[in-house]
């Protein structure tokens, strides 16, 4: 039960982590509070629902299709709701109002127009079959979360650590005006931030959706609490933390689950996150955060 | 003393005196369910009951031909809000009847206040312990889950189930009492309880819980919870590779067509006792089921079939009463007499729910709930 349990743990927090890595980016390059985030989640999901149900294309297909969508509608609220904000240079609270304000008025808007009612891919986009090595089991579904996570991870490192792209982010994450007196276009750069984590937004929704069977226009909004933690444990901005504070909250939700208390799951978990905030108010690899970007 | 004793008085008169204005208008009747939000299925299929409801009930009129206005207000699942919307209701709108809310753990929250405003306040689909112990005004039409869950575990017990495993939703009130109402049945009926496993009602993730009930091996695992995260709970089942040999029992949240939609073959063979069904054969139960689906396009569930019936009981209720008055139509609803798409109704001196004659235990299977066989 051991190794199932661990397995659980460490599929609940890939999925934490999926959820989370578009999430530091937005917050610790664009310096933003932006609550919007869970929005492009359910929006990738339903667009990808939209393209499977009623256009007939395959997951592979519709998975970076949905992905793009809400890059381009990340870009899009972000310009929507923030660009007077930034020029006028408004403390941080008005923007985590107005895009609080924002993401409510979406969320009711998109469950007006599609009802709130739980919906799921067509159960033939991925089998539901478990594979089964000795008294472990996963799905295709699982396993794809495991894969895509990895590949994500990586790339965005390699994106970050080793390209001009990802060292203007990274200058304009640690002193955007010291960006802009270099030549740094920040605008396009704040954009492309944008852009990129909507597609991860996206991209997570249609993969976790998938392996939940539980899409739903406020899906994004359940994931925020722990997206949250997620980020603020791993350290803003730090992709490597993400990665690894995901997989600690599963693996301790899960262990604590199957061997404590169901009922102690988020108690525990969250007592955890309190205690590390307490010794690394900056996050578990917490020296200048921005930097790791 | 003086101060409030005034205030009283004006408060009285202001209210006074709209009521008088209306007496040729129409009756108001209000209703608080879940618009908006995750849990808004049930608030928007009760809605779709109680409006079909109420055009048969307008074609004739209430009181000589009065006609009931219907005001429904959003609670969004929330506490507060529903508070408000019964205050809004009572306060603004002048209802002389409240139905509603949608979820135990909102009738808890606003059947204090309407009792205290002496509002009758009528619930379709809180079936969580203790609901009519707020008050005399409180009242409900959905059956107690503590009197469907027997009659569900004595046909599991029938076919040969002996030891148990219960989950439920622990942020429910509606999943916490449906919990302890399987687990004081299950006591009851002689079945050892192996295992206690708790979720949010929200979670997506239950692989730890059913991973650890997996390793027990009960011959049925009794789920207590809404039908998404059931929904949820099956499906991970089926693929950490518990099979057709564990029985899943469920509460009342089971009882939707939502967990073949969203479930499929994996909610196969799962029983759930219901007070109603889609496919009960009888003629006034088919009619509505005909004219539900004409006018929604698609099928109704248990919930828009209980609003559908309280709002045939609450009119009629008001019809005895004999004029738009909170305080005789609470009267009235005590004697109501009524036979709807649930079976032959009356209230219990406690105001619930009187007869478990209209249960049905239901069996999933091809994504669709059929009657049980035995």
């Amino acid at each position: 039960m051991l190794a199932q349990q661990l397995v659980n743990g460490v599929l609940l927090g890939a999925t934490y982590a999926l959820f989370a890595l578009g999430f530091t980016l937005m917050f610790g390059v664009l310096r933003v509070i932006n609550l919007t985030y869970g929005f492009y989640f359910s929006a990738g999901a339903l667009v990808a629902l939209w393209l499977a149900r009623s256009l007939g294309w395959p997951v592979w297909a519709a998975l970076p299709a949905a992905a793009v969508a809400s890059g381009v509608l990340a870009v899009v609220l972000d310009w929507v709701l923030l660009t007077r904000l930034r020029r006028i240079q408004a403390p941080e609270l008005s923007s985590l109002m107005v895009t609080l304000g924002g993401v409510l008025a979406l969320y009711s808007a998109l469950t007006s127009w599609l009802g709130p009612d739980i919906r799921r891919l067509p159960p033939e986009a991925i089998s539901a079959e478990a594979f089964q090595v000795g008294d472990i089991r996963i799905t295709a579904a699982q396993l794809l979360i495991l894969a895509a996570t990895a590949v994500l991870v990586g790339g965005l490192l390699l994106l970050m650590r080793g390209t001009r792209l990802g060292l203007a982010i990274r200058a304009m994450a640690e002193k955007p005006d010291a960006a802009q007196l270099m030549g740094i276009n920040t605008g396009q750069a704040a954009a492309l931030v944008s852009f990129i984590s909507g597609c991860l937004a996206g991209a997570g929704g249609v993969l976790i959706g998938l392996n939940f069977n539980a899409i739903h226009p406020y899906m994004g909004e359940q994931m925020m609490l722990r997206g949250f933690v997620v980020i603020i444990v791993g350290g803003l901005g730090d992709i490597r933390g993400a990665l690894l504070a995901g997989l600690a909250l599963g693996v301790i939700e899960v262990l604590t689950a199957g061997f404590v208390s169901s009922s102690l799951k988020e108690a525990v978990a969250f007592l955890i996150l309190v205690a590390v905030l307490w010794t690394r108010p900056s996050g578990l690899f917490g020296r200048a955060v921005m930097r790791r970007a | 003393m003086l101060r409030r004793t005034l205030l009283a008085a004006a408060a009285a008169s202001l209210a006074a005196t709209p009521a008088f204005a209306q007496a040729s208008g129409p009756v108001q009747v209000g209703a608080v369910e879940i618009l908006t939000g995750p849990n808004a299925a049930y608030g928007t299929a009760i809605r779709a009951g109680l409006e079909l409801a109420l055009e048969e009930v307008n074609e004739k009129g209430v009181l000589s031909g009065r006609k009931i206005a219907l005001t429904v207000e959003d609670s969004a699942g929330n506490k507060d809000q529903a508070i408000n919307a019964a205050r809004k209701l009572i306060g603004r709108d002048k209802v002389v009847a409240i139905i509603g809310p949608t979820l135990s753990n909102e009738m808890f929250a606003a059947g204090p206040v309407a009792n205290e405003r002496k509002v009758p306040i009528i619930g379709t689909s809180t079936t969580a312990a203790g609901i009519t112990d707020i008050g005399p005004y409180v009242f409900r039409t959905s059956l107690p889950e503590s009197d469907v869950i027997p009659v569900t575990l004595a046909r599991a017990k029938a076919r040969g189930v002996k030891t148990i495993a219960l989950m439920y939703a622990n942020d429910d009130a509606f999943s916490k009492s449906g919990f302890d109402t399987m687990k004081a049945a299950a006591e009851k009926a002689g079945l050892t309880i192996v295992a206690i496993e708790s979720f949010g009602s929200k979670d997506t993730d239950f692989s730890a819980q059913i991973t650890k009930v997996r390793g027990l091996k009960p011959d049925a695992i009794g789920i207590s919870a809404l039908v998404e995260p059931v929904s949820g709970v099956l499906l991970q089942a089926r693929q950490l590779g518990i099979g057709k040999e564990t029985l899943f029992v469920g509460g009342n949240g089971s009882n939707s067509p939502k967990l073949g939609e969203i479930a499929g073959a994996a909610a196969d063979g799962l029983l759930v006792g219901s007070p109603w069904f889609v496919g009960k054969d009888d003629p006034t139960n088919q009619a509505f089921v005909t004219k539900f689906k004409a006018k929604n396009g698609k099928e109704p569930d248990q919930f828009a079939a209980q609003a559908y019936d309280c709002m045939h009981i609450l009119a009629a209720a008001i019809e005895r009463a004999g004029a738009a008055d909170s305080e005789k139509i609470k009267d009235a609803l005590l004697q109501t007499k009524y036979s709807g798409v649930m079976g032959p109704f009356t209230f219990t001196p406690g105001r619930d729910p009187a007869s478990t004659e209209g249960v049905v235990v239901l069996a999933m299977q091809g994504g669709k709930f059929g009657v049980a066989p035995q």
